[in-house]
Formats: structure tokens, C-alpha cells, sequence
């Protein structure tokens, strides 16, 4: 039991809809694993599950030995939602502050998360007046105030220019340096290039849980998104007709 | 409960109104404006002898109903905000607990309350001379329990809209019912026996029958002090009502 997260046969439905269907994975201790996968294939259900706040339908979510959303995971797991969730009506500092509080933590440890995600210049800008990228990484220094082990962090990227981009990477790099596991989840898969490790989602199931040179070994192509494409193409013929698109 | 925790929340709440100036300034200067009309419809009516003036019953009762229709709307738009933000969302998987924020909330917009009714009451003896045999400051006290069970009962209906629209929608469904029966328009002695009974079960009855005992008597009396304690039972229920709808798990 060293991994960070341990989803056993996941099946989430909201709805009528089968949104996860039967996923395993893990999430190793200490490095950075990308969640990939085009808009609306599971991620950011498969993310909710983790943090504890899915209803799920059946199967296991263990993060960090204890299932997920256990009270004493509050102050273990940090959570980044795909839209911005901090207030508008607050500066980014005041809004640092407040999840510092809530975290246990000083108005030095919010100072510094402002200025981590390089907003140290902003910081006392409401977060209603800044633009799409500054207010997710509003968001980000909320979500990693508490420096929590456990940091999920949906579409952290979106929006940034590529050098803040860089940046945030090797950040999150850092991170995992220190011991920190990071799933982390994009849309691009440019991206995933930068992660220790994959997972591939489409339609709510697992297409590949892989290091990226591994990915590229199987299929035999240099670029992930080739490889995904085949892998893709590869389940798709196993599902026989199952499904269609 | 967390006293860390719950400051912080407090604190957040009252930063966030006073970073929205606009807001501030109609807390303030409408309760005045209204008055003032109040004032001027009145000021030629003959007083029966022997009874308060009319500005002085329906000034009273106003006192009581600002801060209890502008803190619901206030609540309930904020609450909503903080569930269609994500920020609720994210507030659940904090150690924060749902008690901290519901009191925060409480606290928060209770002391807005307080001071939207304690500059209205100013106003209204300073300037208007409202003349009440007892203090100003018990209907402060009685305003500001009827600002905290406003604030109650917004964070319980924000969970039963969507939208902005929905939730302004809850003000005439909460307030205007306990504003006809309240005993203002007719007395409640002499409504017809069912009207009376739904009376019975509305907790701003109960207020407005405090302000009245503090208009009649120079003494805070025993019916007004079990009265506010009425209100403020309804609060608390309304409140625990309020925490069965904060879900940590939603689908």
C-alpha cells in the first residue's frame, strides 16, 4: 500500500449516465501522474472521487490508507477545481489568507503560496478584476497553502502563457521532489510529456497507465499524442462494436 | 466547531461585504429614505387619543422588518453564490466545519443587521421622534435576533434554487406572509380563527409582538423576552434545517 491513491473498480453514474466505468488505477507517493483525456471523458469525476466529494455508485477509493473523504483527509489532500473557486469580492491575499486559516496555517505561509504561483504583484487586486489565468492561479495558491501531500489539481494550466506554464511545472516537479504526490489533469496533451506518469481516460474507462517512455515503447511512436491515438484505436477493437463514435 | 476557523469565516464574510461599497451604502441609507416617507405619510393623520401615533406602531414594526428582509436576500444570494462558485465545494474538503460556516454566516450578517437597524433607530427617535416607552436599544436587540433568523433562513432556501432569479424569488415566499399576519395590518385578536393559527407557527409574529411590548412598556416585560427567545429557537432550527442541506457528497 505505498501509492498515494488506490481506485478499485470505480463506477460512477450521474444520472442516467454511466459517467466512470469500472476504473482501477493508482497514484504512486512522490511524483507527478497526468490524467489525460479529451473534455468530458471522466476526469474531472474520477478527480471528485479522490477528493471525496463524488457520490459513487460502487467500487474503492483509498487515498493516502484511508478511504476517500475520510475527515482526517482534510487537512491531508489539496483540491484545485477545473473552474476557479475562490471569491471574486476578496484580493487574492485576503483570499489566501482565509484557506491558510482553514488549513491550520499563518499569513506568511499564504504570502509565500501568492507568490509561488507568481501573483506576488497582484496580490492585492480583487480576483473579480484579474483576467482567466491569474484567477485560476488565485485559485492554485489556495489549494496549495496548506502544502498538503496529496494535491489534485484539475486543469491547472489552462489559459497560462507557455512561460508560466514552464513555471508551474516545474513547480509541481519540485513538489513531488519534497515527497508531494500530484495528479494532475489537462485537456493537452502536450502535457503530458512533463508527468512521471499517465493515465489515459476516454468514455469513463482506463485506455493506458503508463510513464510516458513506456507509452511511447508500446506503440512504437515518438509523440504522445500519436500514442494515445493509437492506443485508443487499439480499445476501441478490443470493445468490439460495444460503443460507437 | 473550530473558534480559529469560525473567526476566519466571520471575518472573510464581513471583508467581502465591505469590499462592495455599493452594497454598504444602500444597507445605510435606504432603511432612512423609507422612514422618511413613512414619516411625511403620516404626519397629518389624527392620532386617536390616548393610543401610540401611527408613525410611532408602524415605524416600530419597520425597525424590526429591515433587517430581516434585506439579511435574508443578502444571505441567500451569497450562499447560492458560494454553491454555484465551486467555493462551497472546495470549503467542504477544508477541515472548515458546516457549523463554522453557517455561524460565520450568522454572525457575519447579524452584526450587518444590527448596524443597519442600530443607524434606522438613530434616525427614526433622533430625527423623526419616534417615541416607544421603552429603550431604543431593545429594539436593536429584537432587530438584530430577527436579522440572525433572516440570515437562518436564507441559508436554508439558497438550497432550493439554482439561480439568482430562483433565490430572490424566496423573499416574498419567506417575508410577505409573516408581514400580512404579523398584526400590523389587522390585530391578531381579530383575525379569523385560521389565520390566526398560521400566525401562531410564524416566528416574526413573535418579533412583532416584542416591538410592541417595548413600545407599551418602559421595562423590558417577561412576553418580550420569551418572545426573542422564540425567535431565536427559530433561528437555531432554521439553522440546523440549513446544515442537513450541506452535503460534503453530491452526484
Amino acid at each position: 500500500m505505498d501509492d498515494a491513491v488506490s481506485v478499485r473498480d470505480l463506477v460512477v453514474d450521474r444520472g442516467r449516465q454511466r459517467v466512470l466505468q469500472g476504473i482501477s488505477c493508482v497514484v504512486p507517493r512522490g511524483a507527478v501522474t497526468g490524467l489525460l483525456g479529451p473534455s468530458g471523458s471522466g476526469k474531472t469525476t474520477l478527480m471528485r472521487a479522490i477528493v471525496g466529494v463524488q457520490t459513487v455508485s460502487s467500487g474503492t477509493v483509498t487515498v493516502l490508507g484511508r478511504p476517500a473523504g475520510a475527515a482526517e483527509l482534510r487537512h491531508r489532500v489539496g483540491y484545485l477545481t477545473q473552474a476557479p473557486s475562490v471569491y471574486a469580492d476578496l484580493t487574492v491575499r485576503e483570499n489566501a489568507r482565509y484557506f491558510a486559516v482553514l488549513q491550520g496555517r499563518g499569513r506568511a505561509d499564504a504570502d509565500r503560496a501568492v507568490s509561488d504561483v507568481g501573483l506576488a504583484k497582484a496580490a492585492d487586486q480583487l480576483v473579480g478584476t484579474l483576467s482567466g489565468g491569474q484567477r485560476s492561479r488565485a485559485s492554485l495558491a489556495c489549494a496549495l497553502v496548506g502544502e498538503p501531500e496529496l494535491v489534485i489539481l484539475d486543469e491547472p494550466t489552462v489559459g497560462q502563457d507557455p512561460v508560466l506554464r514552464a513555471d508551474l511545472w516545474a513547480r509541481f516537479h519540485a513538489m513531488a521532489a519534497t515527497g508531494t504526490t500530484l495528479l494532475v489533469s489537462s485537456h493537452v496533451m502536450d502535457e503530458a510529456a512533463r508527468c512521471d506518469r499517465l493515465l489515459l481516460i476516454r468514455d469513463g474507462r482506463l485506455v493506458a497507465d503508463d510513464t510516458p517512455d513506456a507509452v511511447r515503447a508500446t506503440t512504437g511512436v515518438d509523440d504522445l499524442e500519436e500514442a494515445f491515438l493509437r492506443l485508443i484505436r487499439a480499445s476501441e477493437q478490443e470493445g468490439a462494436g460495444e460503443r460507437e463514435e | 466547531m473550530n473558534p480559529r476557523i469560525l473567526a476566519a469565516t466571520t471575518g472573510r464574510i464581513l471583508r467581502q461585504l465591505r469590499h462592495d461599497k455599493r452594497t454598504v451604502a444602500l444597507l445605510v441609507v435606504v432603511p432612512t429614505v423609507l422612514l422618511t416617507l413613512v414619516y411625511f405619510m403620516y404626519v397629518d393623520q389624527p392620532t386617536p387619543p390616548g393610543r401610540p401615533s401611527v408613525f410611532d406602531q408602524v415605524a416600530l414594526i419597520m425597525l424590526g422588518f429591515f433587517p430581516f428582509i434585506i439579511m435574508f436576500l443578502v444571505t441567500s444570494i451569497a450562499m447560492l453564490r458560494e454553491r454555484t462558485t465551486g467555493t462551497l465545494e472546495r470549503l467542504l474538503t477544508t477541515p472548515l466545519g458546516k457549523l463554522d460556516l453557517l455561524f460565520g454566516y450568522g454572525i457575519a450578517f447579524g452584526l450587518a443587521g444590527v448596524l443597519q437597524s442600530t443607524i434606522a433607530s438613530l434616525v427614526a427617535y433622533r430625527v423623526f421622534g419616534l417615541d416607544t416607552a421603552g429603550s431604543l436599544w431593545l429594539v436593536v436587540m429584537i432587530a438584530g435576533v430577527n436579522a440572525v433568523l433572516a440570515v437562518a433562513l436564507g441559508l436554508f432556501c439558497s438550497a432550493f434554487a439554482r439561480t439568482e432569479f430562483q433565490a430572490v424569488q424566496f423573499m416574498p415566499v419567506v417575508v410577505l406572509p409573516q408581514l400580512l399576519l404579523c398584526g400590523l395590518f389587522v390585530p391578531r385578536g381579530e383575525m379569523a380563527g385560521w389565520l390566526q393559527a398560521i400566525s401562531d407557527v410564524l416566528p416574526l409574529s413573535y418579533a412583532v409582538e416584542a416591538l410592541q411590548e417595548v413600545g407599551a412598556h418602559a421595562d423590558p416585560t417577561g412576553t418580550m423576552w420569551r418572545d426573542v427567545a422564540i425567535v431565536g429557537g427559530a433561528a437555531v432550527a432554521a439553522l440546523v434545517l440549513a446544515a442537513a442541506t450541506l452535503r460534503r457528497r453530491s452526484g
